[in-house]
């Protein structure tokens, strides 16, 4: 088990440097020069534009740019935004909570539903569950993001006013960071109310974004299941007379979830994208929305730093999620 | 699984039901703005996006004088009143006393605002040796935009409370410039203390300022909280609280506004208009913006270096359908290549008609009778003097044709654009500019002056009549005299005609019916101070 933790970890140097070279030069490549971008209509003439140049670096042959940044990257150093003029690192830090807090919530959604669907669908398989789970997975996985969370808006929060419409509690509450999770900082707060406040922003934004992953997990898990559901143990099972729920839950499931778990995995990837556009319609100070904004801004260090987190973050889920198979099924632990 | 679900679904419900009854914030008065970004950050004279400026020049801010709010006017600000000397090289400003700045967590002031805060705000920027010059990215892009380092020589403190400017060349929109957010002072009490620590940068991140509003905490894309300023030097604000939610989709920003989650929002969606102006809650304000958007023609070039030419492809504009297309109602067609928000605009200017076949006329009678080719270049961006660059082109085009002008589209990327239209590339091109201190020199000398040919006189028109008349008003301090030089400026514009002067955008304000006595800045910007709220 040490032996392939430490082979995969192997696998992630090489991933790690195309990726850092990979944006570094892509990023490089989508037209407009930053400081003419900054400068806009306005313009800025030749001696300040050579001035700006030499103080970003740019001046510097783009290879060298390329080592200035590897060297920093290794000493943990992301480079300071151009907008900002902060350390990228600490933005990303403060910032990252609020996803990580609301791609978590959007995991849970998806698995806690996603899962249960696809399982009723797989035993009731050809019966109106079945149809109804799967067309509305279906609905579900081909919705654009943007269209369904103004849906969801304009409907829960607009319409019945069950729901606030954005940001992570309202504003009416303030107290310093803790955590930077909402949901454990109003805790600690003490605030009366601040809780259910940072809950129920939550929602909305957690359906949205757990919204294609929940589909994609529910279609999954059927498929699966209905492979499982066909094989001889199981028919073994029932001729030994095991209560169906028993022969489903605790024979069939754990099986079927193989494949399941390695599509969770995939999953965090697309929630990650995801939470770009779902952190811009629900105003989610977290890291899509900063990367989104770096982007019109052409912030260099901000884009590479932000991908780049991204990236490391999917392969450690990766590399979690391949452990994983071992824990739930003892037939793929892995041997040197 | 299905109770189960349902038991979810209630229980969530709720518990937004209880989250939203919860929170109100006692009796003091509390406006919620939902602003369109984040702020670069709190020091204005570090950065140019009015999303800054609204976060801190326009709250914890004041400057020498001031534009009064809603206008374009300069009224005194931190400066009580000032002196011009006869030849025009020494502005001197006499400065108020009793202006208190914030007190904050990191700093209580000893004294009251005086002349070494308003010499260490424009020093950081003029001098490149001073000690906070570097801090912060140390680029200072409106102070250098504006020309401010060629054009001033020294800032001398004359007294505690007496500071003078002296200038390389008399330059009237001078004191305009000093009303703009680059010029918002700052504490030079406060920037020692910080230095002392070796935290200056603390300067720009955590303002103190002598403006209505000082700032509370900012949550970084999420929310600022300011409060009211007890000891503000024109009165405390009407309203204790002022919340920026930081709320980048238009849309979104609508529903809450809807919802009454926040008072007040920028940047509508054209699409939502016609619903806000139904809605019994909100108030549609409007207000013509302090820009302009044009399609230029290369004056170098032929056949546009005949103003007979330039004319009759005027003429053959119809601007009414590219109000209609482009701007979707939210323009105002334009005659002068300045906004009727600025002073010294000139309503005797008139426009060149609609008129096909009038055009045909002129162009015959210019030695085009079967037309010619030639380009329009579209910029690839979205701005509020040109919304849709594109389709402009498209119907300018189809405008033309039917004079037998062809007229393929060009664009490029945003930096190339520009670059490629400073050096002359195109044959005709859309642009606009948004004013940046409400002086008529802003525009005139800065899109049409002989000095700019080659920068930002895209058009390379270089007319001596024109130049004269706008140097003049350059270097006259009395603003009649100016008025009445930039009115005729106005008039050998029209009549040379070296753009297509389009239409200036429309600016919606949505505000819910609560608010009370909020005001349009002409310049774009959001101010709180002098808004109330109604019980």
């Amino acid at each position: 088990m040490l032996g392939f933790l430490f082979r995969r970890l192997g696998d992630i140097i090489p991933t790690f440097f195309g990726v850092t070279l990979l944006v570094f030069f892509l990023i490089r490549l989508i037209p407009g020069d930053p400081i003419l971008m900054m400068a806009g209509e306005r313009g800025v003439d030749a001696v300040r534009y050579a001035e700006l140049k030499a103080q970003y670096g740019f001046d510097q042959p783009v290879i060298v740019q390329y080592f200035d940044y590897l060297i920093g990257v290794f000493q943990g150093d992301l480079g300071k935004s151009f907008v900002t003029k902060k350390p990228v690192i600490d933005e990303f830090l403060t910032l990252f909570p609020a996803t990580v807090e609301l791609a978590t919530m959007g995991i849970l959604f998806a698995v806690i539903f996603g899962i249960p669907f696809g399982v009723l669908a797989a035993i009731h398989r050809g019966k109106w569950i079945d149809h109804l789970t799967m067309s509305l997975s279906l609905t579900g996985y081909s919705m654009p993001i943007f269209w369904w969370a103004l849906l969801l808006i304009m409907f829960f929060s607009t319409t019945l006013g069950w729901t606030p419409i954005s940001g992570r509690i309202s504003v009416m509450y303030f107290f310093e960071p803790v955590t930077g999770f909402m949901l454990i900082d109003s805790l600690l707060s003490g605030e009366k109310g601040a809780f259910a406040s940072a809950f129920s922003h939550l929602i909305l934004p957690t359906v949205a974004l757990g919204t294609i992953p929940m589909a994609v997990i529910a279609r999954m898990t059927r498929s699966s299941m209905l492979e499982v559901l066909g094989e001889e143990y199981i028919r073994v099972a029932r001729a030994k007379g095991l209560a169906p729920m028993r022969v489903i839950m605790v024979h069939a499931l754990r099986n079927a979830l193989i494949p399941v778990i390695t599509v969770i995995g995939l999953q965090v990837g697309v929630l990650l994208a995801g939470a770009i556009l779902t952190e811009t319609i629900f105003s989610w100070p977290g890291i899509g929305k900063w990367i989104i904004e770096a982007m019109n801004r052409r912030d260099y260090p901000t884009i590479q730093g932000g991908i780049l987190m991204i990236a490391f973050l999917v392969m450690a889920v990766n590399l979690i999620v391949d452990l994983l198979y071992g824990i739930i099924n003892p037939r793929i632990r892995y041997k040197r | 699984m299905k109770a189960n679900f349902v038991k979810v679904a209630l229980g969530a419900g709720l518990l937004a039901a209880t989250a939203l009854a919860a929170p109100t914030a006692a009796s003091a008065k509390t406006l919620v703005y939902c602003s369109e970004g984040s702020p670069e950050g709190f020091n204005p004279s570090l950065y140019t996006a009015g999303t800054t400026f609204d976060a801190s020049s326009r709250q914890v801010f004041n400057r020498l004088v001031q534009f009064k709010r809603g206008t374009t006017t300069i009224v005194p600000g931190l400066a009580t009143s000032w002196d011009v000397s006869a030849d025009g090289l020494e502005y001197t400003f006499n400065l108020r006393k009793g202006v208190k700045f914030h007190t904050t967590e990191d700093f209580t002031p000893t004294r009251d605002f005086n002349a070494d805060d308003v010499v260490f705000t424009f020093m950081r920027q003029f001098d490149k040796d001073h000690p906070y010059h570097g801090v912060s990215g140390g680029s200072y892009e409106y102070f250098n935009a504006m020309s401010m380092p060629d054009l001033v020589k020294d800032i001398v403190k004359v007294d505690d409370y007496t500071v003078k400017f002296v200038l390389n060349r008399p330059e009237a929109p001078f004191i305009a410039n000093m009303a703009m957010d680059f010029a918002s002072v700052l504490s030079a009490e406060y920037a020692d203390k910080m230095m002392e620590a070796g935290t200056p940068e603390a300067v720009d991140l955590n303002p103190v300022g002598t403006g209505p509003f000082q700032l509370v905490a900012y949550q970084k894309d999420a929310v600022i909280r300011y409060k009211a300023f007890p000891e503000y030097w024109e009165g405390k604000a009407a309203i204790d609280n002022l919340i920026f939610a930081i709320t980048p989709d238009s849309t979104v920003r609508y529903q809450k506004l809807k919802a009454g989650e926040c008072h007040v929002m920028p940047y509508p969606n054209p699409a939502d208009l016609e619903a806000m102006e139904a809605d019994a809650d909100i108030n549609l304000m409007s207000q013509e913006g302090l820009n302009v958007g044009y399609l230029g023609y290369n004056t170098a070039k032929e056949p546009f270096t005949d103003p007979k030419v330039r004319k009759a492809l005027n003429m053959a504009i119809n601007k009414d359908a590219i109000i209609e297309g482009v701007y979707q109602g939210a323009g105002s067609a334009a005659k002068n290549p300045i906004p009727p928000t600025i002073w010294s605009y000139n309503n005797d200017t008139v426009d060149d008609p609609y008129d096909p076949e009038a055009a045909k006329a002129m162009l015959a009678e210019a030695g085009y009778p079967d037309g010619f080719s030639t380009d329009i270049w579209a910029m690839p961006v979205q701005r509020p003097y040109n919304p849709n660059a594109r389709r402009m082109a498209e119907l300018v085009q189809a405008d033309w044709a039917a004079i037998g002008v062809n007229a393929e589209i060009v664009s490029y990327e945003w930096g190339e654009y520009l670059e490629r239209t400073k050096k002359g590339e195109q044959g005709t091109f859309m642009l606009g500019w948004t004013g940046d201190n409400g002086d008529p020199d802003n525009f005139l000398a800065v899109l049409l002056g002989c000095d700019a040919v080659g920068g930002s006189n895209r058009a390379q028109w270089c007319n001596e009549e024109f130049d004269n008349l706008i140097q003049q008003a350059k270097t006259t301090a009395d603003v009649l005299e100016r008025t009445r030089l930039y009115e005729e400026a106005q008039l050998v514009f029209k009549r040379e005609a070296p753009w297509a002067t389009i239409a200036h955008s429309i600016v919606f304000e949505p505000i819910r019916n609560e608010v009370v006595d909020y005001k349009i800045d002409p310049f774009g910007g959001h101010i709180f101070y002098g808004v109330d709220l109604a019980e």
